[in-house]
């Protein structure tokens, strides 16, 4: 179907760039007008800046103390993925290596959060109880709980393919459970905490519903609330709105751009197999 | 000897995190549901099933519930065939450059939702967006529209824009799925004479399936708990025009009303837990298959 014949390929290339374009776009317009005069920017319209304003990043990282927040997201975001790959690598070597009656309930259990929406409201009560809210160890803690389900959902399926005679032959050379687990299988296992690394650390700098509901101080916030804060400022500002944004995606465009394959290998483990 | 070998409190600290965070709140869910708890008072009575006939009631809570129905039901059928139709082009159309367009197709993906929001309130803007003076520039001026204004039209907005975000992450599982089609099955229709929509009829698709369930589920459990591309697009408005549950949970929220909120989260945790039931369950056949 849709063999690749010579005159069906101009069409079809025509066809993947227009879609590739329009997935560009927003992109696009936020470089451009990033680089225009408060005047030019006012319509944040797709031509090309008349003259280049390379100030307006200065402007912006001086007048919208881009760097706290900047350090906060970095913070969260880093923190938050370790914790997650730390405890759901840990989690499913041992759920996959172990299938006791408990641990085949425990792992089901634990995937069914992949589908469970957060209770924001009763979450307030479990913060304040823990005295947890409004803090910065808190948040970076509610970020890694709701990464959980997933990162163990998708290690669980690796461990798998490890055979088990490695363990028995690190035992038998005298390797505790600790030596096991760091010294030999979470090298092997490097594929799968890659995937995990790089998919929470890019929800992680998106995340806004977390601070929204549980940071009340604005020198808390991470990048995407100060954005939001920043464009309600300066809303007519579309050059500074732009450039305040592009800072905000440089690091995930890098981070995507460098790990897009164990991305899209890892988002696609469990939804098909193969 | 194996819980020397693999000890449990390897996945102690994953599952603290777990229960503490995600599954106790989603429980409480289920007391607190049935009482008055708001912001300004300490005392918390029980008060039955009155939240929820406060819910089913009133019509902007209703309207909340249709319009997440639609968002759902909407995104479900314009992701599943948008992204099908770009994933057919790029495994089968292209040659070259396939993993140039992947990637491209799958950005939107990546980039946070607060930011589109605000790129898109531009782009939408009625006097000066760019989609507007685009139209016009083309001599379409009777398709120029308040995009994010007119109640009419407000919701398919936000509808529109969350697909062109959410295509790519489709695309890519349902790419997947077609790699792993065995290509004989196209050989051996060929030399069948078959023709192209007869292998998209009777091989492809079939087989694509499981891969389709999946791409649903997904599709589901995210439509039904949609909160953020409404609140950076239209924060619910005009009036209840776009308004879904989880705007409206966020919204008591800020009122302080805890109970009716709490009542309304609790709603869609049941329903939502039911589906992901399902969606599990259809992982794990996926699992045995192949």
């Amino acid at each position: 179907m849709f063999k690749a014949k010579k005159p069906k390929q101009i069409p079809a290339n025509l066809l993947a760039i227009l879609v590739s374009l329009i997935m560009f776009v927003p992109i696009y317009l936020l470089i451009v007008n990033s680089l225009k005069d408060d005047v030019q920017s006012k319509a944040m319209g797709v031509e090309f800046p008349t003259s280049v304003h390379w100030e307006n990043y200065l402007t912006v990282i001086e007048q919208g103390k881009l760097g706290i927040s900047f350090g906060n997201s970095m913070l969260y975001a880093t923190g938050a993925t370790i914790i997650v790959v730390l405890f759901s690598t840990a989690a499913a070597f041992v759920l996959s290596r172990h299938r006791s009656r408990l641990n085949r309930f425990l792992y089901f259990f634990i995937v069914l959060g992949i589908a469970m929406p957060i209770n924001y409201v009763t979450l307030t009560k479990v913060m304040q109880a823990t005295h947890l809210i409004n803090t910065v160890g808190g948040i970076i803690i509610l970020y890694a709980a709701t990464k959980i389900s997933f990162s163990i959902f998708l290690t669980f399926a690796f461990v798998e393919s490890i055979p088990k005679e490695i363990d028995e032959a690190a035992i038998i050379d005298g390797c505790g459970p600790f030596t096991l687990f760091f010294k030999v299988i979470f090298p092997l296992l490097t594929p799968a905490w890659v995937t995990t690394a790089i998919l929470s650390f890019l929800d992680f700098w998106s995340e806004f519903i977390l601070p929204l509901y549980f940071l009340h101080n604005s020198e808390k916030w991470p990048m995407t609330l100060a954005v939001y804060n920043f464009f309600g400022r300066f809303e007519s500002n579309w050059n500074l709105v732009s450039a305040d944004i592009v800072l905000t995606i440089l690091p995930v465009i890098a981070v995507y751009l460098m790990g897009q394959r164990y991305l899209i290998s890892g988002m696609t483990t469990g939804a098909v197999k193969g | 000897m194996k819980n020397k070998i693999y000890p449990f409190y390897f996945s102690i600290g994953a599952i603290v995190l777990y229960l503490l965070f995600m599954v106790l709140p989603g429980l409480m869910g289920f007391y607190l549901s049935f009482t008055d708890w708001n912001r300004y008072s300490s005392e918390i009575n029980f008060i039955g099933f009155d939240n929820f006939a406060l819910i089913f009631s009133k019509p902007n809570y209703w309207r909340s519930i249709s319009n997440t129905i639609i968002f759902t039901i909407v995104t479900i059928a314009l992701k599943t065939v948008i992204a099908l139709m770009l994933a057919l082009l790029l495994s089968k159309g292209l040659k070259r450059f396939f993993n140039f367009h992947r990637i491209m197709i799958y950005l939107p993906a990546i980039i946070p939702m607060i930011v589109v929001g605000i790129v898109f309130r531009s782009i939408l803007h009625p006097t000066t967006g760019s989609l507007n003076e685009f139209l016009r520039g083309i001599g379409l001026d009777f398709l120029a529209q308040r995009w994010l204004t007119n109640p009419d039209i407000a919701l398919y907005s936000v509808i529109s824009v969350d697909t062109w975000k959410g295509i790519g992450f489709i695309m890519v599982i349902l790419i997947a799925g077609l790699q792993v089609i065995p290509p004989e099955y196209y050989e051996a229709a060929q030399i069948d004479g078959a023709n192209q929509w007869d292998e998209l009829w009777h091989i492809t698709l079939p087989l694509l399936l499981p891969t389709l369930t999946v791409t649903t589920v997904l599709n589901l459990l995210y439509g039904l708990k949609v909160f953020d591309v409404v609140w950076v697009l239209t924060n619910g408005g005009p009036g209840y025009a776009t308004e879904t549950v989880y705007t409206v949970v966020f919204k008591e929220f800020s009122k302080g009303r805890y109970g009716v909120s709490t009542a309304l989260s609790t709603f869609l945790f049941v329903i939502m837990s039911i589906s992901g039931y399902w969606l599990i369950k259809a992982m794990h056949r996926k699992e045995l298959e192949v």
